[in-house]
């Protein structure tokens, strides 16, 4: 088959798996869309069966360590934490909006950095709206913060988000090391969402206090704590002695999980849905189709674009590029797009594209592709939609962080981190 | 007299209070109250970003968390007021909200809705100065703290 067809074959497939991912058609799971093209392109020898296993064996370590973060989320969840962080940022707010609204900073990035995007969006998101309203505050500045910070918070860790997770192993960086290269551009990306959004939202935090009743003093669930710090620990601490940071995620995530089903406080479906198998089907199988493209011209279209050195200005140019793509057809194919070339250039390309496609995606939320599905999707449920406003605050903080976060970064790298 | 009293979480207690000071007896007042809906979208614009992720609802849907303390905000106001009121809650574009139902209203009470610690223009937000240029019948504007300078 000629090469130019087994392109188009490989595209069309990924096309076709995001389309799905996006509309969510209730007739249709993406996963299904996404094995089934994996398999297709194999079948038409647009990836071999050797390559195609290869490629499933480099994946499925990423896949099964994911999987012992969502059980470690889904349990703290059980555990009451997210309900907890909502009672320790009501009273901590004392009645003050722009109190409030730098706690919903603390927690935000804490959760995103430990846990990872999804509960940050998922089940801390839900629990800051109803905290703010509780409060009688404009929940906006909370929930915007909440949502940008669940992207531009997700750079220190390998497990802040599956993108890190991704590009981690390809990475060779050690759990520590990509943690101390990333730690100055987190703390520039989260400054710059601090400014940008104070001065935005500034009428909201103004508002003189009101006097509501002070919330009563949480109670901080302890088993998620100590299961939460004890793997953070153990990723730290595992890192020099050469234990694979899956097997200490793994440990974190029996020791919250093994209690609940013994004290039948969880079942055994409550633990596999957590598990989201489609999802990790569906990671498997993007991670093929991603793979058949590569090989069949992706790869060599993509070095065409993405700066092959790692001065300031070529991180720069891969942050960006990386950005764009990640705007296009949303990050997580976008950083399977670019790792494999972005390795060539060394780590120091590999976390430059992570911040693109990190910090990028709050430019639009959905990324262009998905917006435009997104749009329909939203006439559907909401009437009124200010999307003018998302993208105002995009662009105010999306390029700002972009430059400070690859700065610090290349700064970094120069100084030996 | 029909008179809508239009209360925002931050200081509803203000315009309550002037609302049952002001208002006569036999007026039938309506209470209002209007959440907006952009929180709502940004949280759940972020969601959509997740792609391939498991279809489950979350434990508690978005839209409910608004609805319940909307109700909360208005029942605590008619426990304030003391007497009979409609309670109206709704959700969407306030300024427009709010406009729409002052068109069955003679009055509308609202407070100011920005830097209201001080006198000037900039006490008025843009959604209350919507609402006070384009309500269709008499304002009652409140000050929602007692201004300085």
């Amino acid at each position: 088959m000629p090469a130019g067809l087994t392109l188009a074959l490989s595209l069309a497939g990924l096309a076709a798996t995001l389309a799905v991912a996006v509309a969510r058609p209730p007739w249709l799971p993406e996963a299904v869309v996404a094995i089934v093209a994996a398999s297709g392109l194999v079948a038409v020898g647009a990836l071999n069966t050797d390559r195609a296993g290869e490629a499933v064996g480099h994946l499925a370590p990423t896949i099964g360590f994911l999987a012992a973060l969502l059980l470690l989320a889904d349990g703290c969840r059980r555990d009451g934490l997210f309900g907890a962080l909502g009672d320790v940022m009501a009273r901590g707010s004392r009645d003050s909006p722009r109190r409030l609204l730098a706690l919903v900073f603390a927690v935000a990035s804490g959760v995103t950095v430990t846990l990872g995007l999804d509960p940050t969006i998922v089940l801390l998101t839900p629990v800051v709206l109803a905290t703010a309203t509780r409060l009688r505050m404009s929940p906006k500045p909370d929930v915007y913060a909440t949502a940008h910070l669940a992207n531009s918070a997700s750079l220190l860790l390998p497990i802040s988000n599956l993108t890190n997770l991704l590009a981690f192993t390809a990475s060779g960086l050690s759990f520590t090391r990509f943690a101390a290269l990333m730690l100055l551009p987190t703390v520039a990306a989260i400054a710059v969402e601090w400014v940008v959004l104070n001065r935005f939202f500034a009428a909201e935090l103004g508002r003189p206090p009101g006097h509501e009743a002070t919330p009563a003093a949480p109670h901080l669930p302890r088993l998620s704590l100590t299961v939460l710090s004890g793997t953070l620990a153990g990723f730290l601490a595992g890192a020099p002695l050469g234990i694979s940071p899956v097997w200490i995620a793994t440990a974190g995530a029996a020791a919250i999980t093994v209690p609940a089903l013994v004290r039948r406080t969880a079942k055994a479906g409550d633990v596999v849905r957590a598990l989201q198998p489609s999802f990790l089907v569906f990671v498997l199988g993007l991670g093929v189709i991603v793979v058949a493209a590569s090989d069949n011209g992706l790869a060599t279209a993509v070095r065409v674009v993405l700066p092959g050195g790692t001065s300031l200005p070529d991180l720069l140019g891969i942050a960006a590029v990386s950005a764009v793509l990640a705007n296009l057809v949303n990050n997580l194919p976008a950083i399977l797009i670019i790792t494999p070339v972005a390795v060539a250039s060394g780590p120091a390309a590999v976390l430059a594209a992570l911040v693109g496609v990190n910090v990028g995606p709050n430019l639009t939320y959905v990324g262009s592709l998905a917006t435009l599905l997104w749009r329909r999707l939203l006439r559907a449920e909401d009437t009124d939609v200010n999307l003018g406003e998302f993208t105002r605050l995009g662009a105010a903080t999306v390029p700002a962080a972009l430059a400070a976060s690859t700065l610090l970064l290349w700064c970094g790298v120069k100084a030996g981190l | 007299m029909r008179a809508l009293v239009w209360i925002v979480a931050e200081t509803w207690q203000a315009t309550v209070a002037a609302a049952a000071a002001f208002l006569p007896a036999e007026a039938d007042v309506t209470l209002l109250y209007v959440t907006a809906a952009d929180a709502e979208t940004v949280a759940r614009g972020a969601r959509y970003a997740l792609l391939g992720r498991s279809h489950r609802p979350a434990a508690e849907p978005l839209d409910t968390i608004s609805e319940q303390s909307a109700r909360r905000l208005l029942a605590d106001a008619q426990a304030v007021l003391g007497r009979d009121a409609v309670l109206d809650a709704r959700s969407g574009r306030i300024e427009h909200e709010v406009v729409a139902a002052a068109g069955t209203a003679d009055l509308i009470v609202l407070a100011r809705d920005q830097d209201y610690a001080h006198r000037g223009p900039r006490s008025l937000g843009p959604t209350a100065r919507y609402v006070v240029d384009h309500a269709p019948c008499a304002v009652l504007l409140i000050w929602p703290d007692t201004p300085s300078g």
